[in-house]
């Protein structure tokens, strides 16, 4: 695997790009491992390049059931920002903006992580008190949020309908300016590429059929569609599918599968310069640097694995995105999909050692992973390398719902994560 | 678009006429007081999540508005019945998809 630098794209430039070396290597998997991941998106490479980099665990394989990063972490809108209401998410989250920033330089990747600001709309008084409150609670944090008057808001957004007429008035918002975007392929391959480099097996196209137990309750590795593979500890990773896993290991987790659905629209030359989101209508829109307009809202109503979704929730985003931004209601769309996300009754995540002993869980990021995914990676790392939680997911456990100890984030904001 | 038969008004009707209320089949238990931290944290948190045939409970929000259960594929999201609340629990054998 070569370094990507000025001196490498220059000598593979001149020998007509034929001479690159693969970013990964395709292996058959050993037959033990120290850690095995299920699951091969941004969360599971990332804690894989993680566990090798800073704890110097180098025998591990990632198994994907399919490609890598072609679930959730390639469906996604990918938005990032850090502003939630609780303290507990609001460390997680900004550990994640924190490992965003540097993330091209650390994995040698370009993952286009683009700061280009979120915006969140307030239509009613009810919103503009709750932001103002986030705002607060935010900066007490640490985490960069602040208040614009709609004017503000039109002057950061152009395209922004400010009209008092509108259905649904735009009374101002909040900006986060550290918030934004980046590139949801390159942050899977970039760890994947930085796992691998380290000695990381990457294992797709073979599904994790159960993991299997030792007499004394402990993990004792995983039955895979290419056979057992032993392992001594086992971290799952696997979004939408978690419970299907966990059940083989008689863990149930407090998670119900939902398909949410996004949409892109065809390409156009660069109009929106940042991310909006609107609970109130609940919907979000940002421009790819494609130039196709990335849109999403909320979770069909009903629980499902099919990774579609219904149209009446694409009817109601279009409608709720024409209604603030009237300038793009003659656009086509594209594209739309359904990706299955793990939702817990809090809508926090749960990052956390299991009861089966050598067997941990990082599921529940519901509808709003994809910003997580460093933190996420780094923070499920070191649980699983220590076998203890890192300090900032020690309250992600999934005890909470026993103990009542929750972080509700459902509470705080009732969508749009 | 799924379409859901509502069996209070006996019409097979779009989904935009329902709410959809989660796992059918949980029970309260008759003295709340009497349970474990762990029997709480299962009847208010713990789902079945399954992948494939789910008994759920549905509400015909813009119709009669009265709540019934469904069995529903969670793969392919085709219902195999509804019923009335109350009705006793159908069995998975019994049913073919697309049968009402």
């Amino acid at each position: 695997m070569t370094r990507f630098n000025a001196f490498s794209l220059l000598k593979n430039a001149l020998s007509g790009n034929k001479n690159w070396t693969e970013q990964w290597p395709e292996v058959e998997p050993k037959s033990s491992y120290d850690v095995i991941i299920v699951g091969a998106g941004g969360h599971g490479l990332g804690a894989a390049y993680y566990l090798a980099k800073e704890h110097g665990i180098t025998n591990v394989a990632v198994i994907d059931k399919g490609w890598l990063g072609g679930g959730n972490t390639g469906r996604n809108t990918t938005i990032i920002r850090s502003n939630y209401l609780y303290d507990e998410s609001a460390r997680l989250y900004d550990h994640a903006v924190d490992l965003w920033e540097d993330l091209s330089q650390d994995l040698n990747y370009n993952v286009m992580y683009s700061r280009r600001g979120v915006l969140m709309l307030a239509h009613n008084v009810h919103d503009v008190q709750s932001f103002k409150r986030h705002i607060h609670a935010n900066r007490l944090n640490g985490v960069d949020n602040r208040w614009l008057t709609p004017e503000e808001c039109k002057e950061y957004c152009p395209p922004l309908s400010i009209s008092k007429n509108a259905r649904y008035p735009v009374m101002g918002g909040a900006l986060q300016e550290r918030a934004g975007t980046a590139r949801h392929d390159a942050v899977a391959w970039g760890y994947a590429r930085g796992a691998a480099m380290r000695g990381v097996d990457i294992i797709q196209n073979c599904p994790v059929t159960a993991i299997r137990r030792n007499a004394d309750g402990s993990v004792a590795g995983v039955e895979t569609a290419k056979g057992f593979i032993k392992a001594n500890k086992v971290g799952v990773s696997a979004a939408g599918h978690t419970s299907v896993v966990m059940q083989t290991a008689d863990v149930r987790l407090p998670l119900e599968s939902y398909p949410l659905q996004a949409l892109v629209s065809e390409p156009v030359k660069p109009i929106f310069p940042c991310v909006v989101m609107s609970n109130a209508v609940h919907a979000y829109i940002s421009q790819s640097d494609k130039g196709e307009l990335v849109i999403g809202s909320g979770t069909d109503q009903y629980t499902s694995y099919s990774q579609r979704g219904g149209l009446p929730l694409i009817e109601h985003t279009v409608a709720a995105i024409t209604e603030i931004f009237p300038i793009f209601n003659r656009m086509r769309m594209l594209r739309k999909w359904g990706g299955i996300v793990d939702v817990t009754p809090d809508r926090s995540a749960i990052i956390s050692k299991t009861p089966v002993d050598g067997l941990y869980v990082n599921c529940g990021w519901g509808t709003g992973g994809f910003k997580a995914t460093p933190g996420s990676a780094h923070t499920f790392a070191w649980t699983i390398a220590k076998n203890e939680p890192h300090p900032i997911n020690a309250p992600f456990t999934m005890e909470r719902f026993r103990t009542g100890r929750l972080i509700d984030e459902a509470a705080a904001a009732a969508v749009a994560h | 678009m799924l379409l859901i038969h509502c069996p209070y008004c006996d019409e097979t009707l779009p989904e935009a006429e329902f709410t959809y209320a989660g796992q059918a089949h949980v029970i309260r238990h008759p003295e709340p007081s009497s349970q474990t931290d762990q029997e709480w944290e299962e009847f208010l948190f713990i789902r079945e999540n399954v992948k494939g045939d789910h008994f759920e409970r549905w509400r015909h929000f813009h119709g009669c508005g009265r709540y019934f259960n469904a069995v529903r594929n969670t793969v392919s999201d085709k219902f195999l019945t509804t019923y009335k609340a109350g009705a006793p629990r159908p069995q998975l054998s019994d049913l073919k998809e697309g049968g009402e």
